[in-house]
């Protein structure tokens, strides 16, 4: 996988999280925070942990910090990953 | 053994309200005073080690070696150095004990024996046995575990390797067995489990048994030995312990502004509770009364604290109503302090909340600074040293604090112990689940002798 | 203090009850199913135990945690919380309970765990050791502890009052109840109270077995017969129930209907077994605390609820504790329990529901496939069929593994 999609963030965020029962993971959620998703910090936390096993990349602790949205943590990975 | 200097200390006039006179004695009148203490800590098993270790503001925080961490984000910890053969455990009480029952074990027969209490003055079913534990006999099921699965490759696990000792491993509730039999106690016996104030919750759910008669006497106290891989690993997960691994013994930096989590610890602490007449009638020595116990709950998040301290501020005032104290009253406070940058903030902000003023004024420390988090464990072995800074007459200070933050901006005794009367003091625990407890100890004060029994 | 002395008001009612069984889920399911002597033992299926040496248990089959327990909440909690807070959530409607409707810090949650989340904990200790220790998932710090139920309630319906967890193995739902009790005493005016377990998992059931006291037969039918001449120990169950606990003029006070008031309770717990010496056992002593604090004599109680642990020896010394305070065939018995297997602190919990049940429609359900009392055990035990007739009165019985002893008293509101 050279490219980390918005899809990919999804299905981690539904997988390792779960859903939230207000939220359409398929609606335009890019740019909604993770926390008016539902997802807390311990969600987050997860969500990066995944990130970093199945892609093999190291994110930092403070990296986790700014990812506040899906489409913040694509940013961050792909930055990462054309790295 | 009672290692701590006995002699009576000077009593003072303290400013706590006068106990009511002339009602008829009822339930309600029973007070509930710590007659004994055992410790197995971090840096030095036995009470007096203890005491010295928390007076002297040195650390027992270290690099893990219980075992290879290599791989861990967090490899430090307060490790106890602790052999349980040396420590009077049989080969069989070795063998049959998950760690945490072997600390456990060993404490109460030093708080048992220093509180002089025998059958002739409490009778096995008049005695209780009240243990808290936030993880129970996990280094026993880890360990069983790995054999079983053969090194982690087998979710269906072997059944050929179960030992005789593996179901009491999985049921906490061991250790309290484990202890009330140590105790040889007959009456009310619990395990409880709320997580980081199982400890208080523990000597609170004791002291109410002894207050309300159920019990004559309890043997009350907590233990926990979460130095293995998978707690481990299950903080490191949620980045709440110090990565400092390069200083270990500054890590617990409860307080401080450059503070990055808690620092994992181990250990236990055994108190004998009385009903304050019948103690004082067999000549018991009295460390400290109970005298207020309460809890409350954030139903906000499993882990996460508001940063206002609200529900530990309404424990805080409820305890204090049950006392009748005020805050002008209180004269140390023993802090929850687990050096979590969220953590310090919430109890700074709940301390202002329920003491206003006072609680700039009034001097505030973490042991957890010393001896680590030992999670169901440190609130008992933080209300073993309240009854001793009573008794001592002193203040342990907070270790490695040499940076103020601006948020948490009260009087948290840096670096070294303080002497200065103490009568009453406030110890509070916050934990997983979100439970919130404050305990009030005051010095045991004179008042009218006899009338109540151990019926 | 008894209650009778602190007056009617402020007894201890059961409004709301709960049940997630191994043989029905919700308390209608389960009552009926019990009444007409359905068990719910069978074949494990959660996972493959040919290879066990026990092989039978009791199963929450209608549950299906992505179904009962809402997703964000189901992936950071064991089995054991989807049970109790399914449960739970029951055991509130049933009450008619809001809770946004009443002051929060006056309501509590106190639950009993005997083993906390053990499948989860076996899944995540398996990713520590066979793939590393950053492959532990972050809700493992909040998934395995003993605490996650009670937490987990008390965020879910905003309860910040005095919250509690007891871990006492099979006593744990009693002595929850009573701490429930207490707490109606201070402050709390609403505690949700009771238990689950759920340990049917690998790891989990080989820890079992390591007691020796696990039944070893496939037949469902004749695994689990407690008294009976042929009882080989007990089948293992998950699931269990929770309550909620009022004082009675604050349940009288909205109308709301209690199935019963907590009238006495006694703890005890057991010397240390000396090796060549006769076991003793402080259970006699519960009955009798329970008993004198609900100022209730032995010839008024309609109906015990056993602990019925299915080892000849325990069975044994269970019915003389209950002969030597009802007198030989004394009072009716029974063990419901038949019919989900051993649930821990969800047991005794389920069997204090089962009581307040057996109360509210008087009738006593029985105990299933016992055939031949063992001929010691001077019981009038409640066989085959359910036994009409007024209960007004029922003590429920449970030991907990190590030496705990509980008994309960529950009587007509």
């Amino acid at each position: 996988m050279t490219t980390f999609t918005l899809d990919d963030m999804r299905r981690i965020m539904g997988g390792c999280a779960g859903v939230p029962e207000t939220v359409d993971l398929t609606d335009d959620i890019g740019e909604v925070s993770f926390v008016e998703l539902g997802y807390d910090s311990l969600a987050v936390l997860e969500m990066a942990a995944r990130i970093q096993q199945q892609l093999g990349i190291r994110i930092p602790d403070d990296a986790v910090d700014e990812m506040k949205s899906p489409q913040a943590a694509v940013d961050y990975v792909n930055r990462r990953l054309a790295a | 053994m009672n290692v701590v200097d006995t002699r009576p200390t000077t009593r003072r006039r303290t400013r706590r309200r006068a106990a009511a006179g002339g009602s008829p004695r009822t339930r309600d009148d029973r007070r509930v005073v710590i007659t004994g203490i055992g410790v197995a800590a971090p840096g030095g098993m036995g009470v007096k080690a203890f005491w010295d270790l928390i007076t002297a503001g040195r650390t027992a925080t270290r690099a893990i070696t219980l075992f290879d961490a290599t791989g861990f984000r967090s490899r430090i910890a307060a490790e106890c150095d602790f052999d349980p053969g040396a420590h009077g455990l049989s080969p069989q009480e070795i063998r049959r004990m998950d760690r945490a029952a072997q600390l456990g074990v060993v404490a109460t027969r030093e708080a048992i024996a220093d509180s002089g209490l025998t059958t002739a003055d409490v009778p096995p079913e008049r005695l209780g046995v009240t243990i808290g534990s936030a993880v129970g006999c996990t280094m026993g099921l880890e360990e069983e575990y790995l054999v079983l699965s053969d090194g982690g490759r087998k979710w269906l696990v072997d059944p050929a390797y179960g030992v005789p000792q593996l179901y009491g491993y999985m049921v906490p509730s061991t250790i309290a067995t484990e202890i009330a039999w140590a105790g040889g106690a007959e009456g009310p016996v619990a395990l409880i489990s709320t997580g980081c104030t199982a400890g208080l919750d523990s000597v609170g759910y004791g002291y109410q048994l002894v207050k309300e008669g159920t019990a004559g006497a309890v043997v009350a106290g907590a233990t926990d030995a979460p130095i293995s891989p998978i707690t481990v690993a299950c903080f490191d997960a949620i980045k709440a312990t110090s990565p400092s691994n390069d200083a270990p013994e500054h890590a617990s930096r409860p307080f401080d502004l450059n503070r990055n989590g808690f620092v994992l610890g181990e250990g236990s602490a055994i108190l004998v509770l009385e009903e304050r007449n019948a103690a004082l009638r067999r000549g018991a020595q009295v460390y400290a009364e109970i005298v207020g116990f309460a809890s409350r709950s954030n139903a906000y998040h499993m882990t996460g604290l508001k940063p206002d301290g609200r529900e530990m501020a309404e424990a805080i005032r409820a305890a204090m109503r049950q006392a009748r104290l005020r805050p002008e009253d209180v004269d140390y406070i023993n802090a929850h302090g687990s050096g979590t940058r969220q953590n310090d903030r919430h109890e700074t902000a709940a301390f202002k909340s329920a003491l206003g003023e006072r609680a700039y004024r009034v001097p505030v420390s973490s042991i957890k600074s010393m001896i680590g988090h030992s999670l169901g464990a440190i609130g008992s072995i933080e209300v073993a040293a309240c009854a001793l800074a009573i008794r001592n007459n002193v203040v342990p200070p907070t270790a490695n604090l040499h940076t103020a933050d601006p948020e948490c901006d009260l009087d948290y005794v840096p670096l070294t112990a303080r002497e200065q009367p103490v009568d009453v003091v406030l110890s509070v625990g916050s934990g997983f689940g979100g439970f919130q407890t404050a305990m009030l100890l005051a010095r045991e004060r004179d008042g009218t002798r006899g009338g109540d029994d151990h019926d | 203090m008894t209650e009778r002395t602190r007056g009617r008001s402020h007894r201890p009612v059961v409004t709301g009850i709960g049940v997630a069984a191994p043989n029905g889920l919700g308390t209608q399911s389960y009552w009926s199913a019990t009444l007409d002597g359905k068990s719910g033992l069978g074949r494990i299926t959660r996972f493959d135990s040919e290879r066990y040496p026990v092989r039978v248990a009791g199963e929450v089959s209608e549950f299906d945690d992505t179904e009962h327990v809402p997703s964000r909440l189901a992936v950071q909690t064991d089995h054991w919380s989807h049970l109790g807070l399914t449960a739970a959530d029951m055991a509130l409607r049933d009450a008619g309970i809001d809770a946004g409707d009443l002051p929060e810090y006056e309501m509590a949650v106190v639950t009993a765990s005997s083993s906390g989340g053990t499948e989860f904990g076996q899944r995540e200790i398996e990713k520590l050791w066979s793939q590393g220790p950053e492959y532990v998932g972050v809700y493992q710090s909040i998934a395995w502890f003993y605490a996650a139920t009670t937490g987990q309630i008390s965020i879910r319906y905003g309860m910040r009052g005095p919250c509690g967890v007891l871990c006492t193995e099979q006593a744990g739902g009693l002595d929850v109840a009573a701490q429930a009790r207490r707490l109606l005493r201070q402050e709390a005016t609403l505690v949700v109270t009771g238990g689950t377990d759920a340990s049917l998992c690998p790891y989990g059931l080989v820890a079992q077995i390591s007691t020796g006291m696990l039944s070893p037969r496939d037949d469902p039918e004749r695994a689990y017969l407690p008294f009976d001449a042929d009882a080989c120990g007990y089948v293992p169950g998950e699931g269990g129930a929770m309550l909620v606990v009022e004082n009675e003029a604050t349940a009288r006070a909205r109308d709301a209907r209690p199935y019963g008031v907590i009238a006495g309770y006694g703890a005890t717990f057991d010397p240390r077994p000396v090796p060549g010496e006769e076991p003793r056992y402080n259970l006699h002593r519960a009955i009798t605390l329970a008993l004198e604090e609900a100022e209730v004599t032995p010839d008024q109680v309609d109906v015990v609820f056993a602990d019925a642990l299915g080892v000849p020896e325990r069975d044994l010394a269970e019915a003389q504790a209950i002969s030597a305070v009802f007198g030989p065939h004394g009072v009716p018995v029974t063990a419901p329990k038949t019919m989900t297997g051993r649930l821990y602190a969800g047991g005794s919990a389920l069997d204090m529901a089962t009581a307040l049940l057996a109360i509210r429609d008087g009738v006593i359900p029985p105990t299933v496939g016992v055939r031949a009392a063992a001929p010691a055990c001077e019981l009038d035990l409640v066989r085959s069929a359910a036994r009409d007739g007024p209960v007004r009165k029922a003590l429920v019985l449970a030991r907990g593994h190590g030496g705990f002893n509980a008994a309960l008293l529950v009587t007509a509101p």
